[in-house]
């Protein structure tokens, strides 16, 4: 199961890194939101699997009963998701703001920090 | 999106997530639920309610901004913290209080409290969000 | 479900002794901008209200810090595990010399900001939330300087990541919009690299506790999977620091926001990546700095060098300080690759320098703007005849930002030089003499074109431009008084050094020898 979710991560890293290097940025986007979800995969892999038994303590019992799924890689999948929730809905409106100032989501053409006819320092004193 | 079926049934809509949304918060402490699933229920029943009858409405019936409501949340959370500072235990530490009330057993938390606030970060700030979102939508 | 059930040992579980108010000190950092950052939050509309709300959290914060400083050169490294859960299950904050430093340092820089955050901040800017995302910075910088937890690290990481996008879009400018796009994008690709290397990590040694991870990556085969997760841990905290060749997010945004806002950047942001480096390839990953360290040491000198040269070939005096900032990252850098104690020293102690000077410059240049008009070397002039007081100011930070004596930049240079030396790095050593000479020659120039000349460009030799009054607030004590600290301190670590030697080098020798550390976590069965 592990090495079949491996090569499943390894897929959504390689469509990501894809995505990454276009230049339009609704793109860079959609390749942000890819990487966010192969990361969470790649945690829940690392903490080994194992099915069919969640990580809830039944009422009666002070400690599990018998053998649980590892629940700390899924507590840190929780705050990955948040964060990269939170991440994604800031970057949206971002990009959204910047095509309607900007007037373009091509990554090439937006120069108005950095103007590419900028003056040189001065040269003598 | 704005049909007299969506309008008339979208605020009760709203109300019955609203309150499913506290439900879900108060039994998370041992249950699946929790602040953050709860908070965004509640988010959402103010997104729909904001497709339906405007954002000048859903800013009218919850009163204070957003913002406003995540920064409570954070000052809950962040309190929630403290009491166990007078109890020579770290940061964190739970504090339980078992109140009887009308013949119920009642466990009061600081976790509870924990979670409460971070409902309201979550309602607070990703309803600032979507409003926002659906302001720019109807320009 | 009662705590007091007999049915379980709580002493396997949690840490059951009392905690003494002192060790609340560890947190209290924390708990002081949450809650500041939450109050400014609420009175967002009391524009009149917030600084003072927010200098007086930030005053909270410097003193806490200061206090979490002496109890840890008192006690050693100090730890509190969130909850009272028993380590390495429980979050650990865990402090020691060098964290607590740079925590003192950042809230120092982070109270002048807001003063001069009065001046340059107006209404609008405060009722967008300028107040409560520096103080939720602030939680994100002190969180990642004191916590015991990788993955907590990450969440901090990320709490300042996200008010830094807050504080930098804020005015919604063209500009700053087309900055933050790029700084957004690959800052969210670095701490996306973070978190995976923190997944294999875990994945490998099935533990997130410092401490922990120090110990099992000890016992462990170095260059088998732990090596992935030490290059992408490099590369992570490269882009974080800016360090060459991931560092062009820099040079692209510090300039759109507020000048505050790029002071607070500049001093902070980077300081942390380079924090994290030392932390993991010092503490936790020692093995995999040795061998990585001819690459660090490649990393280090080209950082350096382009960014000095990249300072020599701007117009624009925030584009200019920005690749200062770059530069001064490879000197630390530099003290990571000698990796020895005097050298971890040295980059300790060039960390806190950088943090003061580099915040002091971007905040001169801010008034620089005031007196003459323009960020423009071109359009500047004479500033000299406007404040001579200024002048020397600018020019007694120019000299400490190049290394120069009697400065705070001096000594940790020759810290750094002398291990170089010593541990047979020439190149590192020729590499930070040569950064210091070209430093020199780029803030001279800037210090020749905007005070020392007549006027703008084209004005005759010997003749004298003159030049509007700016308004009186512009330059007032809101300005003066946070450029005037930060400029006393620089001059008190120049002068007075060794107070700061003998805390970065303790800093460095619990790095080095970590044997504190892990005690400080596990107790004295840590072996």
């Amino acid at each position: 199961m592990e090495a079949a979710l491996s090569i499943l991560i390894g897929l959504f890293f390689a469509v990501a890194t894809y995505l990454l290097m276009s230049r339009q940025l609704v793109r860079i986007l959609l390749g942000i939101a890819i990487l966010g979800n192969s990361v969470n995969l790649l945690i829940f892999t690392s903490g080994r699997l194992m099915r069919e038994v969640p990580p809830v303590i039944p009422e009666a019992f002070q400690v599990p009963p018998g053998p649980i799924a590892n629940p700390l890689p899924q507590a840190l999948i929780l705050t990955a998701i948040v964060i990269s929730f939170s991440f994604f809905a800031f970057l949206l409106v971002l990009a959204f703001r910047a095509y309607q100032e900007l007037g373009t989501d091509d990554t090439n053409e937006m120069r108005v920090a950095e103007p590419t006819g900028e003056a040189s320092p001065p040269q003598g004193y | 999106m704005r049909t007299i079926i969506f309008r008339t049934i979208a605020p009760y809509l709203a109300a019955l997530m609203v309150l499913f949304s506290i439900f879900v918060l108060l039994r998370g402490h041992n249950e699946p639920g929790g602040g953050f699933i709860g908070g965004l229920i509640a988010a959402s029943a103010f997104a729909i309610y904001g497709i339906a009858c405007g954002v000048a409405a859903v800013r009218r019936a919850i009163t204070l901004h957003p913002m406003t409501i995540s920064a409570w949340g954070l000052f809950i959370a962040g309190l929630s913290g403290l009491p166990s500072l007078f109890l020579a235990q770290p940061f964190m530490t739970s504090q339980w209080w078992y109140v009887h009330a009308f013949g119920v057993e009642i466990p009061l938390s600081t976790p509870l409290f924990f979670d409460i606030g971070v409902y309201l970060v979550v309602v607070g700030s990703i309803s600032s969000i979507a409003l926002a979102l659906e302001e720019r939508e109807s320009d | 479900m009662a705590a007091t059930d007999s049915a379980v040992d709580l002493s396997q579980a949690m840490r059951l002794e009392p905690v003494l108010p002192a060790d609340w000190l560890l947190v209290a950092p924390l708990i002081i901008t949450i809650l500041g950052g939450a109050l400014c939050l609420m009175t967002r509309k009391n524009t009149a209200a917030q600084p003072k709300v927010a200098i007086i959290f930030l005053t909270l914060l410097v003193l806490a810090c200061a206090g979490l400083l002496a109890h840890v050169l008192d006690k050693g490294v100090v730890t509190m595990v969130a909850g009272g859960w028993l380590p390495p299950f429980g979050i650990a904050f865990t402090v020691d010399a060098l964290g607590a430093t740079l925590a003192l340092t950042s809230s120092i820089v982070a109270l002048c900001a807001a003063v001069y955050g009065m001046t340059d901040v107006d209404n609008s800017g405060r009722r967008y939330g300028f107040y409560p995302f520096l103080l939720l910075l602030m939680t994100g910088v002190c969180g990642a300087f004191l916590t015991g937890d990788i993955f907590n690290l990450y969440v901090w990481f990320e709490v300042l990541l996200i008010s830094s996008f807050g504080l930098l879009v804020l005015g919604n400018e063209r500009a700053q919009l087309d900055g933050a796009v790029k700084y957004a994008l690959l800052n969210i690709i670095a701490t996306t690299l973070f978190l995976i290397a923190t997944g294999l990590l875990y994945g490998i040694l099935g533990t997130l506790n410092m401490a922990d991870i120090a110990i099992k990556a000890r016992g462990a085969d170095a260059n088998g999977p732990l090596m992935t997760v030490a290059v992408l841990y490099f590369l992570a905290f490269a882009m974080k620091a800016a360090a060459f060749p991931v560092n062009f997010w820099l040079p692209a945004s510090y300039h759109t926001p507020r000048i505050v806002i790029a002071a607070v950047f500049a001093g902070l942001l980077t300081k942390v990546g380079v924090y994290a480096l030392l932390r993991i390839f010092a503490l936790l990953l020692p093995e995999a700095r040795i061998a990585l360290a001819d690459i660090i040491a490649l990393v280090a000198i080209a950082t350096m060098l382009t960014g000095v040269l990249g300072a020599l070939a701007q117009t624009d005096v925030r584009r200019l300080l920005g690749y200062l900032v770059i530069s001064g990252i490879g000197s630390m850098l530099a003290g990571l690759a000698i990796g020895t104690t005097p050298a971890l020293a040295g980059a300790i102690f060039y960390a806190v320098h950088s943090i003061l000077v580099m915040t002091a410059l971007y905040m001169a240049a801010g008034m620089m703007r005031a007196l003459g008009g323009s960020y423009s070397l071109r359009e500047l002039g004479g500033l000299y005849r406007a404040s001579p007081a200024f002048a020397a100011v600018f020019l007694m930070l120019g000299f400490a930002v190049a290394g120069l004596p009697p400065f705070s930049g001096f000594w940790p240079k020759v810290i750094l030089v002398d291990a170089a030396l010593v541990g047979g790095h020439g190149w590192i050593a020729g590499s930070i003499l040569v950064t210091g000479l070209l430093t020199t020659i780029a803030v001279g120039r800037v210090w020749i074109y905007a005070f020392w000349r007549g006027g703008p460009e084209g004005t005759a030799d010997g003749q004298l431009v003159a030049f509007a009054v700016p308004a009186p607030s512009a330059v007032g004590a809101n300005v003066w008084l946070p450029i005037g600290v930060l400029l006393g301190l620089v001059v008190l670590l120049g002068v007075q050094p060794e107070f700061m030697m003998q805390v970065s080098g303790r800093g460095a020798s619990t790095l080095s020898e970590p044997m504190g550390y892990l005690r400080s976590v596990f107790g004295e069965v840590a072996r």
